[in-house]
């Protein structure tokens, strides 16, 4: 297997980690290449990774009773991917769809909680970062839920 | 019919309208049009900066403040880009070409152009906000030389509220300028981006220590953008923001734009950041 350790080293989400943590987490890594049009996971299947893109665009994607598939979010390069590896019942509550080409780190999931468990200073940084990560999403989806650009501008 | 002479003269006068003809109504979206107008004197020259707005009146409706959202080079025409809210603002979209609306101004404070030569731009808007930056935009085309790298992010509700989708696929194409635009939600054959229009700030291509930032949009969505640039680096003093209040006289008389010892129509509508900062945060109690 490659040491994926220099790339995850170079990506935003694990630039404060310590070189020891960031090699704790490699051992949880692989390298994933999906297609247009593929899906990384869809609605209500077992949330077994965390994933982060290192290239290409993926749509998360939501399918609404008598609207049909709506996209709630694109993320892009360098962007974090799913929590629900994290939170019971591991399932997720998003599909994910390639736009492009894509090229991602799959971290799996059940592999990164024990390493937490086992350390738990690596759990509270990377529990940290995952609080952010949904810090700014729930601010996102606040601004969309006030639905500004409808109401006042 | 008012002479030239009367129509110089209520020029002059900041309380009296202009009157101009309705050249063009252009419908944008679904809830929003600009209107191109024609001053009724043909000799009378338009002057505005970017960033500045007019008191339109609709005759025997009332009267509202709309920026200018038409290139400032344009001594001729005067165009108006806005969205269908209220009693005026219906009314105005029943405007057709030959009909008269009226026009004070222009007021109020304008986009620091000056200040910005020599650095890289970031222009962020929202919604409707990008009318009141479109003006700023051509300016900087015009004299692209004097700015560094620019950047537009847009962000707004659907594909189908994208404003000047011409204009903007034009300016998406041309390599001096990179131009991002989000929606906040879409159908699956929307292939841009979604997701709200400060997550762009993040990876926009701009050096945050020698940029100036001009935001304009709905007031919350501006604080997140403020907060998104001054994550990246850029100062507050170089962050520049377009406030909205009510208001009636447009000249700072009558006191209903007020803002603590701002009038937001003499003082405003654009501030820098860092000497409205207590303002915004003000209103959050
Ligand atoms: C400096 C300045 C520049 C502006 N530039 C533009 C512009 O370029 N284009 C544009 O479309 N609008 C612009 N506006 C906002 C515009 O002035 C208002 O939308 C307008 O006054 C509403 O008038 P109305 O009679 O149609 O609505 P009203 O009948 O007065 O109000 C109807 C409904 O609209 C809501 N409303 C009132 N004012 C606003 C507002 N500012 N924003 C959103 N909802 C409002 C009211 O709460 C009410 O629910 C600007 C405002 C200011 C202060
Ligand atoms: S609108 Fe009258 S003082 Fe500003």
């Amino acid at each position: 297997m490659t040491d994926l350790y220099p790339i995850i080293r170079s990506q935003e989400f694990f630039k404060e980690f310590s070189e020891e943590d960031v090699h704790e987490v490699a051992g949880c890594a692989t390298n994933i290449v999906l297609h247009p049009g593929q899906y990384v996971f869809r609605e209500g299947e077992p949330a077994n990774h965390f994933y982060l893109v290192r290239h290409g665009k993926v749509s998360l994607e939501l399918l609404l009773p008598g609207r049909g598939v709506v996209v709630v979010e694109t993320i892009e390069e360098g962007e974090p991917l799913g929590w629900s590896w994290l939170i019971p019942p591991y399932r997720w509550h998003f599909a994910a769809r390639c736009d492009t080409l894509l090229r991602a780190i799959a971290l799996d999931g059940e592999c990164l909680r024990n390493k937490c468990e086992a350390n738990p200073k690596l759990g509270y940084h990377l529990m940290l970062r995952m609080a952010q990560m949904m810090e700014s999403r729930l601010q996102a989806s606040i601004l969309r839920m006030l639905d500004v650009y409808g109401d006042k501008h | 019919m008012a002479t030239s002479i009367e129509l110089t003269q209520a020029a002059r006068d900041p309380m009296i309208p202009v009157p101009y003809v309705v050249e063009r109504f252009l419908r944008e979206t679904n809830d929003t049009f600009s209107l191109e107008l024609e001053p009724f004197d043909p000799t009378y020259e338009l002057a505005f900066r970017p960033g500045q707005f007019n008191m339109l009146y609709v005759f025997g409706v009332g009267e509202v403040p709309i920026s200018i959202s038409g290139d400032a080079t344009d001594t001729k025409r005067l165009v108006h880009t806005t969205r269908e809210v209220g009693v005026v603002t219906r009314a105005m979209r029943n405007l057709k070409a030959g009909h008269t609306i009226g026009a004070r101004g222009p007021f109020g404070t304008s986009w620091p152009m000056e200040e910005a030569k020599g650095h890289d731009v970031v222009l962020v808007a929202g919604g409707i906000g990008l009318a009141p930056l479109r003006p700023a935009l051509y300016w900087i085309l015009r004299n692209r030389d004097e700015y560094g790298k620019v950047v537009l992010l847009y962000g707004t509700r659907s594909p189908e509220d994208i404003l000047y989708s011409k204009e903007l696929a034009k300016w998406r194409s041309q390599f001096d300028l990179e131009v991002h635009i989000t929606v906040d939600r879409a159908t699956t054959e929307w292939r841009g981006n979604v997701g709200v229009v400060t997550k762009l700030v993040g990876r926009a291509p701009f050096d945050p220590t020698d940029t100036v930032a001009m935001v304009c949009g709905p007031e919350i969505m501006m604080r997140f953008a403020v907060e998104e640039l001054t994550k990246r680096g850029v100062a507050e003093a170089n962050i520049y923001v377009s406030m909205e209040r009510n208001m009636k006289c447009g000249v700072g008389l009558c006191g209903h734009c007020q803002l603590r010892g701002e009038f937001v129509c003499k003082d405003g509508p654009v501030y820098r950041y860092d000497l409205i900062e207590p303002l915004f945060v003000e209103r959050e109690l």
